[in-house]
């Protein structure tokens, strides 16, 4: 910190470091404001956190996907928001069906195990196709090429699925199972927001599980690490990135039925764009291509858009501050390229992989 | 020399040719912004704007059904000419009003437009139809700004444009009495999305509730697009107001409404919504939380409209899926009667309609009785187009038989052409 004190005085470092100062003094100063003004109850921030720990579950399962084709092909699916919307719309279908027939309330948890595992396979039969159609062609092209490919392949899954299901908004049916609070003290926890954060956090070990103790997740590592080693080694490389993108898909079809139960509403074509955008920020703020990174960026990212505009924006008097909750998700992408650009938990990347 | 010559006197012939048929059809045309000629053979050409696609497609199946039986009780005829409705979809946003304008504008047979759906689209729309000479009747734009002339107020009515739906200023005054007095509201939030529908009618919501000498403790907004609501309500239950007005369209709406329940603060707080929520996928998209809740939208009644309900389920086989379908029906009557009140019939079967005379015959409209009322159109800013006498309008209570019954349009609260204020 400091570099301008030096010799080699930079204005880029001299710039940096007054940005620096300038955002933990906003932040310092926004917080004062807000908990000094004792505004917002206890209660209330107890109810912000736990929405946003819930959301970042959410965005950290879709940024799985993320890290996991990053790690593996150093590209960036800009597509995987789609992935999680093929996921999430088809099965608002299926839930309607169980909610008509009774079964997702006679036997909730049966019932969300089905949705989830329909969803994670329409979403893993998605990223699969879209791997084998989109990308593998273009495997060893110039990295803006795949990149480009992404984009296009995106708008394509929002208008095919546009053209499948309308364009209208659908919502999941609520589950009599994860209706009420929690209640402690005097403090209320949806139970809804206790089944996300949990069923997240459940796919998120079973997946640090497959990466760490199964001979696929052993190839996943390898394949990452040289892919000609781990050819040489006798490795299947097309089936190994094959299966990387279908279980990013799966986890995001999974995230969309999660997300489905927490925020029935606003199910439609266009749903996995902005979900999509955040959960690539929370990859990045972990640490592109780290999957415990992507899991904690998630979550990182959640909780600072849940809490940061009441506690830090409207103590420093920014009117609206509800409204740039976005503009935090970003800033922070932003704040994090410039002081930390291989995020929380990565590590410096080698010249391939920059 | 010589091949110079033939040269120009080709292109000078090919510029006549071109010419001459404006010139020829502007010959029996007095009217300052021109005429439509419409040939002995030739159909009268009516505009639509309405939002086809996108996910409020049902206001625009709703008003283009209004519009469709206007022209059926006519059988499609007017001055034994047959009549052809050109939709073009104007989706809900400036760009798409603006498209949709375009289009209709670059037709010189259309001689007017039922449209907009939403006041955002109007916006793009007014600049254009305006400009061409033409006329729009919007049926379901309620935003003031449409119908004021002061531009450094934010005013954006320009000649040409008329509605048969009601201003915003009244429904906004309405809502706010009916806070006040019917509810017993004393605090009140009020919350848009940016759009000039939902922000003119919670600005005029709050200033009423003022007038009134209530508090109106939070003016905010939110983004179309947000999913998350729980910051927007914690800023709100921080004030802990008696009743929240929040006109916003699905689905952000519903996100609103299903988000507040698990807000700590807010668990005797009313919420009124705007017609924007007054259809069915409102309480099916909210579930349970929208059992309680408020919604403003039209009410229409009487023998009249009574028939053409009938007329509407023999067609479609279907309740309309909305409450502006009367409406339209009025805008379509109202145009086709001031077409058949200026046009020139000449001996061949051929009309002649004046642009501006159009205008001054819709704009002259006084207590013409419309399925919505007795419609007479004001010139005065900054309710200037506005044509509806602003009685068709009702406040509903969602029950459960609405969100989990399918039952609709949900059981009256307060009918502002019958009920009054103590």
């Amino acid at each position: 910190m400091f570099k301008w004190r030096t010799d080699e005085f930079s204005w880029v470092d001299f710039t940096i470091d007054v940005l620096r100062v300038v955002i933990v003094l906003g932040v310092v100063i926004g917080a004062w404001n807000t908990l000094s003004s004792g505004r917002i109850s206890f209660a209330q921030w107890v109810n912000l956190f736990a929405a946003g720990l819930s959301q970042g579950s959410i965005y950290a399962l879709i940024a799985l996907g993320y890290t996991l084709v990053y790690g593996i092909l150093l590209m960036i699916n800009f597509a995987h928001g789609e992935v999680f919307m093929a996921g999430a719309f088809s099965t608002v279908f299926l839930a309607e069906a169980l909610n008509r027939t009774g079964f997702l309330n006679a036997q909730p948890l049966l019932a969300i195990l089905l949705m989830i595992a329909f969803a994670g396979l329409v979403s893993m039969s998605v990223a699969i196709l879209l791997e084998r159609i989109a990308y593998r062609p273009l495997r060893g092209s110039p990295r803006l090429v795949p990149l480009i490919t992404a984009i296009g392949a995106s708008f394509f899954l929002q208008y095919t699925f546009r053209g499948l299901y309308g364009s209208g908004f659908k919502a999941y049916p609520g589950v009599n199972a994860l209706q009420g609070v929690i209640k402690i003290g005097g403090i209320s926890i949806p139970v809804v927001q206790v089944f996300v954060f949990c069923a997240a956090l459940f796919l998120m070990l079973c997946l640090y599980w497959l990466v760490e103790r199964t001979r696929i997740g052993k190839a996943m590592r390898a394949v990452s690490e040289n892919k000609e080693v781990a050819r040489l080694m006798g490795i299947d490389i097309d089936w190994v990135i094959m299966f990387t993108f279908g279980i990013g898909g799966f986890l995001a079809g999974s995230a969309g039925v999660i997300n489905g139960l927490f925020r029935p509403q606003g199910v439609n074509f266009y749903m996995g764009f902005i979900p999509g955008i955040k959960a690539f920020t929370a990859a990045v703020l972990g640490g592109i291509g780290n999957i415990p990174g992507a899991m904690l960026g998630g979550l990182f990212l959640g909780l600072i858009e849940a809490i940061g505009p009441n506690l830090v924006l409207a103590g420093l008097g920014i009117p609206g501050a509800n409204q740039l909750k976005d503009v935090i998700a970003f800033t922070m992408l932003v704040l994090v390229l410039i002081f930390r650009p291989q995020g929380i938990l990565g590590e410096r990347l080698s010249e391939t992989k920059a | 020399m010589l091949t110079n010559f033939r040269r120009i006197c080709f292109v000078l012939v090919l510029f006549l040719m071109l010419m001459l048929p404006p010139f020829r059809a502007d010959a029996h045309c007095d009217d300052p912004l021109g005429c439509v000629e419409v040939g002995p053979d030739d159909p009268i050409v009516v505009g639509a704007m309405l939002v086809v696609s996108g996910a409020i497609n049902y206001l625009g199946e709703d008003t283009l059904g209004g519009v469709e039986l206007a022209l059926l009780a006519r059988d499609y005829t007017l001055l034994d000419h047959e009549i052809e409705l050109v939709v073009e979809d104007s989706l809900c946003t400036a760009e798409g009003g603006q498209t949709a304008a375009q289009r209709l504008a670059a037709d010189p047979t259309v001689v007017g437009a039922i449209g907009t759906n939403c006041s955002s689209a109007a916006q793009g729309a007014i600049p254009i139809i305006s400009e061409s000479g033409m006329v729009m009747i919007a049926p379901s734009n309620t935003s003031p700004s449409l119908t004021n002339e002061d531009i450094a107020a934010g005013g954006s009515h320009l000649p040409g444009y008329f509605r048969t739906s009601q201003n915003g200023l009244i429904e906004g005054m309405r809502l706010a009495e009916f806070a006040a007095f019917a509810l017993e509201a004393e605090t009140l939030a009020t919350v848009h999305d940016g759009d000039p529908y939902t922000e003119g009618l919670a600005q005029a919501v709050a200033r009423t509730f003022a007038d009134l000498e209530g508090a109106v403790v939070f003016e905010g907004a939110v983004n179309k697009g947000d999913t998350d609501m729980a910051s927007i309500l914690t800023e709100i239950a921080v004030q802990q107001p008696d009743v929240i007005y929040v006109p916003l369209f699905e689905p952000e709406s519903n996100f609103f409404a299903a988000q507040m329940q698990h807000i700590a603060g807010l668990e005797d707080t009313i919420i009124i919504g705007g017609a924007a929520s007054f259809t069915s996928s409102f309480p099916e998209n909210t579930g349970e939380s929208a059992v309680g809740i408020y919604v403003s939208g039209p009410l229409v009644s009487g023998e009249s409209y009574d028939e053409v309900l009938a007329q509407w389920h023999e067609e479609y086989g279907s309740a309309p899926p909305s409450g502006y379908h009367a409406h339209a029906y009025d805008a379509t009557n109202l145009l086709l009667d001031a077409l058949e009140s200026i046009a020139e019939i000449k001996d061949d079967g051929s009309i002649v309609i004046g642009r501006q005379a159009i205008r001054d015959a819709i704009a002259a409209t006084e207590d013409y009785p419309g399925l919505t009322g007795r419609l007479t159109c004001r010139e005065d800013s900054p309710f200037a187009g506005d044509c509806s006498p602003g009685t068709a309008l009702a406040v509903f209570e969602i029950t459960e038989a609405e969100v989990f019954d399918d039952n609709w349009p949900p059981p009256i609260a307060w009918n502002f052409a019958v009920d009054t204020f103590e």
